[in-house]
Formats: structure tokens, C-alpha cells, sequence
């Protein structure tokens, strides 16, 4: 089997992004590895439209704008496996793979770029009780029968969770044929993106009822029901307050979680909160030469978002190998979170290492309103910017300048905080 | 007319056919599902009791230690996933020392091997994850765990690769007697035995009632479990149980021969015989219960939680006999109803075999290979096979790394899957972390391929389980 410098973990826009960007910045050697049947990864079931306005200022559909993606990588001669399954990721890098033409396989390269995604929460994560018949699906799972094969799932639909993929699966079962009832979120507010929740629900008139959960399914053999209530500020259902519905289909979009299995055994540190891999302002994890972005990283809002943080990713595994794949020992600057930040991405930052500017992004825990974002190198303030509305269903991204930072030598860490406009 | 029919395809079924397939008779097994192992069978604590716990002298006690005894062997013989954990009866209160003692000195007299009472500190060395509040154990090493689909697909398999033939979608209606036999009434046509066993789990009572005067009753007792994700393996490593005390009965914790962590039962007696919802009652105390006797049990890592019903006759015992000419029980399989399986697959046959005085059949076979897992294989096997059959070189189901191949050999086998629930429990594609979210369209279409079948008529379990419901715009 030859051998690849750089070896991409996943053919979804995160890794093509970041192969793309790889090869680029001068590097040769790169294999990128999907285990999908095409490359392009979720994007491919993703027909609406609403992708690439940031990157192309122009609306895409998800096909398209991973099209424009694949093309590139077919440009620029990237070789790639589909149907390929990794299997195993060593803390030394050494790749076990799997498919039908080679049979089981090791790459050992030089660098990699995880760009798995995220899988969608499952019912049963979710411990909502009741019975367990045909007709309850994730978000995503329904996508892919209606989207890519044509397939109608169901005909009465409870949508339980606001995410994107239920917000859009609104609209799109609703175009297909079938009765969307009601969208449900346990929170009081959505996690979805405001523009789907006009876009998709009120547009349509579809109901989204904010601080409710399903209690019960009912159904034997296919779902036939659900009771619906209305929780508390704990999130537990209040008594009295059941509504019940009749459906044949329960689709589910309560959460998206990155996909570290790999990680995990290779011994990448993973962060607690986003459940991806704590990174450097290069995107690289805990174990050098192993970067991380897109979905995998964490869940993000935006396409182009994952694409431009793969990029960044791609460029400095390329610089990794470039140098020799060797690193100083920079000095390295943990980031904290305060007032709502829920998390940062990168969670630490070598302001040596950093080029001239370094890319912040984050989510908040709740709704805010007329706040500051605020960033602090010790007890300097070196970026602060008005945001008239926070919410958990948004990215938040900010950009220091590197220049700034290495102004306060003495700071210990960085805070990332929001303040009263 | 056949010689027998035994109605049901639960794990009592399929042992009493396995071991009926020794002899030269036409053995037909009658199931109202659409597989093997769809009642109690499917939904249990897949735990092979080491037989410390029936009373001293029950029948019950008797077959749990027998079964206990001859599940090594027979996980062997027919390559399915046992493992010998051992398990611990926790005590947590230093009062409730004479229940503990009273448990041992049951277990001795059972016949159980190995027994003996761990204190505190051995216990932790044990169990690093036990509660801090736990004084001593019950420590039986012969307690052990087995995958309740691996077992009952194995036997069903041996039974049919030496002649048993399996009816699905066949319920039971009626019985009657008849010249030398009996009438077997159900909803895909009327069946003549010499000889019918009723092995129809919570609903044995209602067959035997429709031949004896003896009345039973059966009561279907809920149980709901939380599964958790491959990520918790290793928190506890034994089975363990809480000795009842002031505390109530408990829940277990045990390992499962998949590597997850499975947490249950709760035992609530219900009407319904199937209904196996669960309840958020039911889930919450199973949460409260687990944490009894171990300590920061992960439930955030709960990929499922489902429940199961356990066939408990009010007297709480085995029914295993020959009620009527002809008509033999083998109902109130309760728990330890899995783990004396291999006993009462062996008591029932030798009591029909009793009444036929059926030949030995030269030609019985008693192994079966199980479905291939390539993930058990060293690297230059593992890559032999996908050079031989590149399909193992397809990875199917993520979370599981099940591949096509081993689908494929689900599908084909007899009985084989036909859902993609009965492909889930024989290949474990959809039993991970994503609970098939990723997997459940591509293995509808293996389905659908191998079956030579619409896609949109492949069910999750059978008949009205559909998963789809029509094509895109078809209303408008």
C-alpha cells in the first residue's frame, strides 16, 4: 500500500476542505478517506437550499456546494477511497482502514485531519418512554429516505427538537405530502437557525412549542401516537398540561454529537463540553500532527464556517509536515469561558505560533440580549464587539489580532466573556 | 400430521426443538411473530443465573443449576457468546448478614459450585466501582452472561439444520383433541400433532387453560433496562446485584457479552400482555435503584432503554409436564428461565420422547457456526476473507463495524432475518451508539436486495412495522 504525508479521516465538506487547502498550501502526498459511498458527506441528502452565501455570496444547495468541493479535489488530483471504513486510529497516526478492494490496510502517515462529522442523537439517548414501534426516526435518517431515495417515511408528523435537520425536515415532509403537527422543544428556545425556523415552520404554518418534550409514544407495531407536555425550568414535564397527538411518524433533531470514536482511541483529549477535540489556534489536538475541524470539532451553524476552519486546518497540517514535523515549545495561552460562553474553539492559543490573525468561535448557553462580546489577554481587553442578540442556535465567531495579544506578554490565559452593552 | 408441534420460538421453544432434533420425528415450531426470539426471550437481563437464588428443592432451582452447568458446553457446540463473569449479591446494611448467609446456605443446597462470602475489601479489589457502602457479597463464580439473541438464533438454527421446521406469522387459536393427537388451530391454517408442547411464554395460560380444567394464570411483569454505550465497559466487571433489604429489591448492573453496560429490572405486574412500553416511572427508578450498589454508573451514556416481559405464574415456579394426553407445558418460564434453558430444553424433550418413544436420528448434527465476525479474525485472516468475499470488506453499521457480508449471511440463514430488527439482533447492525440512525436505510436496502423485495415493503419487525409509508408527493 503506498504510503500518504497527510491522511484525511472523512470526505464530508470538512475534509475535502481541508485536503483541498492541504494541497494548496504545497503538499503533495494527501488520501482522503470516506466511508460513504460518494464524497460530499451529509451535504449530499441536504437539496434545500441556503449554502455558500458567506463563501460563494451566492445560494446553494448542499450537492452544489460540495460539488464545487469535489470538483477542486478532482482539480487538483487529490486521490481518494470510498466505501473505505477506518477502523482504527493509533496515537502514532498509524491508520487501520478497510474495503473491498484493498481488504484491511495501514497507512502510516505523517500527519491526519479528523473530519468524521457528528451523528445525530438517538432516541434512546434522549430516555423518553414509551413504546418501541416503526415509525421513529432521526431528523437526519428521514432526510436521507425522502431526499436521496425517494422514500415517504410518514404521513402525520410530530417533529420533536428545533435543531436545523427537524426544521428543515418540516418543511421538506411538508412539501412531500405529509401533515407536519407541531414541532416541540424541550428548551425555551430553539437550536435551530432563525432564518429555518421563518423559512420552514411560519412559513407554513407549522406550530413550534418552546419548553415542551414527548412524555409517552404510543403504538405497537407502528407509531400511532404521542403525548406531548409542557416542562418546568428543569426541563420536567408539568402534570396537566398533556396534549395528545396522532401520528404515524416521530422524527427527532434533539442534538448533534461529534463523532470521536477514533479520537477517543487514539488518545486525543476531547473536551467535555463540545465532546470534540481540544485544539491550539492551529486546530491541532493533543497529539501533534492530528488536527481537527468541522462537525467533528464541533457542531457548527454554517457550511462555510466548516469549511473555512477545514481549510485552516489543512494549511497548518501541511506547514506541520513542512517543518519537518517538528514543533517549538510556544508559549501556550489556555482560553477560559465566562458569562455564557459555553466553550471556545481553540481552547488554547500560541500567539508565537499564531499568524497574523486567529479565529475565535464559540456558542453561548442561553438567549442574550443586547451584550458585548469580550476578549481579555490577562486583564487587558483586546477585542470587544457590540451583539444586539446572542442564541445557543448561532456560532459566534471573533477574530484578534495576533499583534494585540503579543502586546501583553505577562497574561496567563486569555477570557472570552460577555458584558453588558 | 406431524409428530410434534411446539408452539412458541422463545428460548424454551427453540431448546425443546434443538433437543428434539436428536430423533427421527417431524418436529414443527408454530411462532405468532415474525422470528425467533421476539417475547421474553428478546428483552431480558441475558444473565446465566449461577442458581443460588429459587428456593431449595423448586423445580426451578433444580433446572437453573442444571442450565447453569451445561451453557459452557453448550456455547461451544454451538458458537455463541458466553461469557463466565461471576456475579455478587451486595449486602449493604451489616442487619440484613442473616439474608446473605440464608442466600449462601440456598445456593449450597442448590448444588451451586464455588459459592462463598467476599467482605469489604476483597470486594473492592474486585469491583473498584462498588458502593462505599457496600460490607460483603455473595460471591458465585459460575454466574455468567450470554447473549439471550446469540443463544436462542443458535439453537433455532441447529434445530432447523436437523430437520425442525419454523412456521412465523402463525398464532394459535384454538386446540382440540383428536384421534391420536391434537388439532393445532391458528391464523395461517390448522396443524395435526401427535404431540403439542406449549412454550408460548406470557401466553401459556391461556393454551393450557384451552385443554385443562387446572386453571393458570400468567402475569406478564415488567421489566425496563437502560443500556449503555461501549464507553462504560469495564465500570463493573461481575454482575451485580443487591442483596434485598431495607433498601427494597434493586436493580442489577452487568456487563454484557457486547462490551455495554446493561441496568435493570424493574418488576412491575401489568395487564397487558404486549405492551411493552416503558414508563417514565419505571425508567426513573431503575436510574435511582443503580446506584445503590454501584458507584457513578455513567447513565449518560445510555444508547437504548427498553423493557421486557417475564411470564410469572402466580405460584412463582417451572410448569414442565404432561397435563393432558399429548399436551405438555412448559410455562411460568420466569427468570431464571434463560439460564435453565439448556435443562428444560432437555426435560421437556425427554418427556415428550417419553410419550413418542421416538428413534435417534444417526444423522444429527450438533454444531452450528454462528455468523462470522470478522472483527474476531487476526489481520492476514481478516484480509483473506474480503479478498474471498469483498462484501466484509464493507462496513454496514458504523458504531458496530457490522459489515455487508455478515448482513448478508443473517438474511440467508434459517431461519434467517427478514427485518431489520431481526438482522439487528443477529448481526448487532443499529445496536450502537446511533441506534441505526446511519445504518437503518442501507440495511433496509441489503434487505430488500437479498429478499427480492420492494424496499418500501421491508418492515422494522413484521407485519405492520413498516418504514415507509409511500413516495414522495404520492397524496398530492
Amino acid at each position: 500500500m503506498k504510503e500518504y504525508d497527510l491522511v484525511v479521516i472523512g470526505g464530508g465538506p470538512a475534509g475535502l476542505a481541508a485536503a483541498a487547502a492541504a494541497h494548496e498550501a504545497g503538499l503533495r502526498d494527501i488520501l482522503i478517506l470516506e466511508r460513504d459511498n460518494e464524497l460530499g458527506g451529509i451535504l449530499n441528502q441536504c437539496i434545500h437550499n441556503g449554502f455558500g452565501l458567506h463563501t460563494f455570496k451566492e445560494e446553494l444547495t448542499g450537492p452544489e456546494y460540495a460539488g464545487r468541493y469535489i470538483e477542486k479535489v478532482e482539480q487538483l488530483g487529490i486521490p481518494y477511497k470510498l466505501n473505505t471504513m477506518v477502523l482504527d486510529l493509533a496515537a502514532d497516526k498509524t491508520v487501520t482502514a478497510m474495503n473491498r478492494q484493498d481488504g484491511l490496510f495501514q497507512l502510516h502517515p505523517k500527519a491526519v485531519v479528523l473530519a468524521m462529522g457528528c451523528r445525530e442523537r438517538p432516541r434512546g439517548a434522549l430516555n423518553i418512554p414509551g413504546c418501541r414501534p416503526a415509525g421513529i426516526f432521526t431528523a437526519g435518517t428521514a432526510q436521507r429516505l425522502v431526499n436521496m431515495e425517494g422514500y415517504l417515511p410518514g404521513r402525520k408528523v410530530v417533529i420533536l427538537g428545533s435543531g436545523d435537520i427537524g426544521l428543515i425536515m418540516a418543511r421538506r415532509m411538508t412539501l412531500e405530502g405529509a401533515k407536519v403537527q407541531v414541532v416541540a422543544e424541550l428548551m425555551p428556545y430553539s437550536g435551530g437557525l432563525k432564518r429555518n425556523i421563518v423559512q420552514c415552520l411560519d412559513d407554513y404554518g407549522i406550530p413550534l412549542k418552546l419548553s415542551h418534550t414527548v412524555i409517552d409514544i404510543q403504538g405497537k407495531k407502528r407509531v400511532e401516537g404521542i403525548t406531548l407536555a409542557a416542562v418546568d425550568d428543569k426541563g420536567r414535564p408539568i402534570p396537566g398540561t398533556e396534549e395528545q397527538y396522532d401520528c404515524d411518524t416521530l422524527l427527532l433533531s434533539c442534538g448533534l454529537i461529534p463523532e470521536n470514536e477514533l479520537s477517543r482511541a487514539a488518545g486525543v483529549e476531547l473536551s467535555p463540553v463540545t465532546s470534540g477535540p481540544t485544539v491550539n489556534e492551529s486546530l491541532e489536538t493533543s497529539i501533534p500532527g492530528v488536527f481537527a475541524a468541522g462537525n467533528v470539532l464541533h457542531v457548527h451553524d454554517l457550511v462555510d464556517y466548516v469549511s473555512e476552519e477545514a481549510g485552516a486546518a489543512g494549511r497548518h497540517a501541511a506547514q506541520y509536515i513542512a517543518a519537518g514535523c517538528t514543533e517549538a515549545a510556544w508559549r501556550t495561552l489556555p482560553v477560559s469561558c465566562q458569562n455564557g460562553v459555553r466553550y471556545t474553539v481553540p481552547s488554547a492559543i500560541r500567539p508565537d505560533a499564531a499568524g497574523e490573525t486567529i479565529t475565535l468561535r464559540f456558542r453561548v448557553g442561553n438567549v442574550y440580549k443586547n451584550k458585548k462580546i469580550a476578549v481579555y489577554a490577562g486583564d487587558a481587553c483586546i477585542f470587544s464587539r457590540k451583539r444586539p442578540v446572542l442564541a445557543p442556535g448561532e456560532m459566534e465567531t471573533v477574530q484578534l489580532k495576533t499583534a494585540l495579544l503579543k502586546e501583553h506578554p505577562e497574561a496567563a490565559g486569555i477570557t472570552v466573556t460577555l458584558e453588558e452593552a | 400430521m406431524v409428530d410434534i408441534v411446539i408452539i412458541g420460538a422463545g428460548v424454551s421453544g427453540c431448546a425443546i426443538a434443538r433437543e428434539l432434533s436428536r430423533y427421527r420425528a417431524k418436529v414443527l415450531v408454530l411462532e405468532r411473530d415474525e422470528d425467533v426470539c421476539c417475547g421474553t426471550t428478546k428483552a431480558n437481563s441475558a444473565i446465566v443465573h449461577a442458581g443460588y437464588d429459587a428456593a431449595h428443592g423448586s423445580l426451578m432451582a433444580r433446572l437453573n443449576v442444571e442450565g447453569s452447568r451445561l451453557m459452557p458446553a453448550l456455547a461451544k457446540e454451538l458458537d455463541f457468546s458466553y461469557e463466565q463473569n461471576g456475579s455478587l449479591v451486595v449486602m449493604l446494611d451489616e442487619a440484613d448478614r442473616p439474608t446473605l448467609n440464608a442466600l449462601y446456605q440456598n445456593g449450597v443446597a442448590n448444588g451451586v459450585e464455588g459459592l462463598r462470602i467476599v467482605e469489604r475489601d476483597e470486594l473492592v479489589k474486585m469491583e473498584p466501582n462498588i458502593s462505599d457502602e457496600a460490607i460483603a457479597a455473595l460471591y458465585a463464580p459460575t454466574g455468567a452472561i450470554v447473549c439471550p439473541f446469540g443463544l436462542t438464533y443458535a439453537l433455532a438454527e441447529n434445530a432447523a439444520k436437523n430437520g425442525v421446521e419454523f412456521r412465523f406469522d402463525t398464532e394459535v387459536t384454538g386446540l382440540s383433541p383428536i384421534e391420536g393427537g391434537w388439532r393445532v388451530a391458528t391464523s395461517a391454517g390448522d396443524f395435526e400433532a401427535r404431540v403439542v408442547v406449549n412454550a408460548a411464554g406470557v401466553f401459556a395460560d391461556a393454551l393450557h387453560n384451552m385443554v385443562s380444567e387446572d386453571k393458570m394464570t400468567i402475569i406478564p411483569r415488567r421489566g425496563d433496562y437502560f443500556l449503555l454505550d461501549h464507553s462504560a465497559a469495564g465500570h463493573v466487571h461481575s454482575t451485580i446485584f443487591q442483596l434485598p433489604g431495607k433498601y427494597g429489591k434493586g436493580v442489577l448492573v452487568a456487563p454484557t457479552v457486547h462490551g455495554n453496560i446493561l441496568v435493570g429490572p424493574t418488576a412491575i405486574d401489568i395487564e397487558d400482555k404486549e405492551s411493552t412500553a416503558t414508563t417514565q416511572s419505571g425508567l426513573d427508578e431503575v436510574r435511582t435503584k443503580s446506584s445503590l450498589a454501584v458507584k457513578n454508573l455513567p447513565l449518560r451514556q445510555t444508547i437504548t432503554s427498553f423493557c421486557g416481559l417475564r411470564a410469572h405464574e402466580v405460584r412463582h415456579e417451572f410448569f414442565i409436564g404432561e397435563v393432558k394426553p399429548g399436551f405438555v407445558d412448559c410455562a411460568g418460564i420466569e427468570s431464571p428461565g434463560l439460564s435453565s434453558a439448556p435443562a428444560i430444553g432437555k426435560m421437556a424433550a425427554g418427556i415428550v420422547q417419553g410419550i413418542l418413544n421416538l428413534a435417534e436420528d444417526p444423522a444429527f448434527d450438533p454444531t452450528r457456526k454462528g455468523i462470522l465476525d470478522p472483527k474476531t479474525l487476526d489481520p492476514e485472516a481478516h484480509a483473506a476473507l474480503i479478498k474471498q468475499n469483498p462484501a466484509y470488506g464493507t462496513v454496514i453499521c458504523r458504531c458496530e463495524t457490522v459489515t455487508e457480508g455478515e448482513i448478508i449471511d443473517a438474511i440467508h440463514r434459517v431461519p434467517g432475518a427478514r427485518s431489520v430488527d431481526g438482522v439487528k439482533r443477529r448481526t448487532r447492525a443499529g445496536m450502537g451508539r446511533c441506534q441505526g440512525g446511519f445504518c437503518s436505510p442501507r440495511v433496509m436496502e441489503i434487505l430488500a436486495r437479498e429478499l427480492g423485495i420492494d424496499q418500501s415493503e421491508v418492515t422494522k419487525a413484521g407485519a405492520g412495522s413498516g418504514l415507509i409509508v409511500g413516495v414522495n408527493k404520492d397524496s398530492i
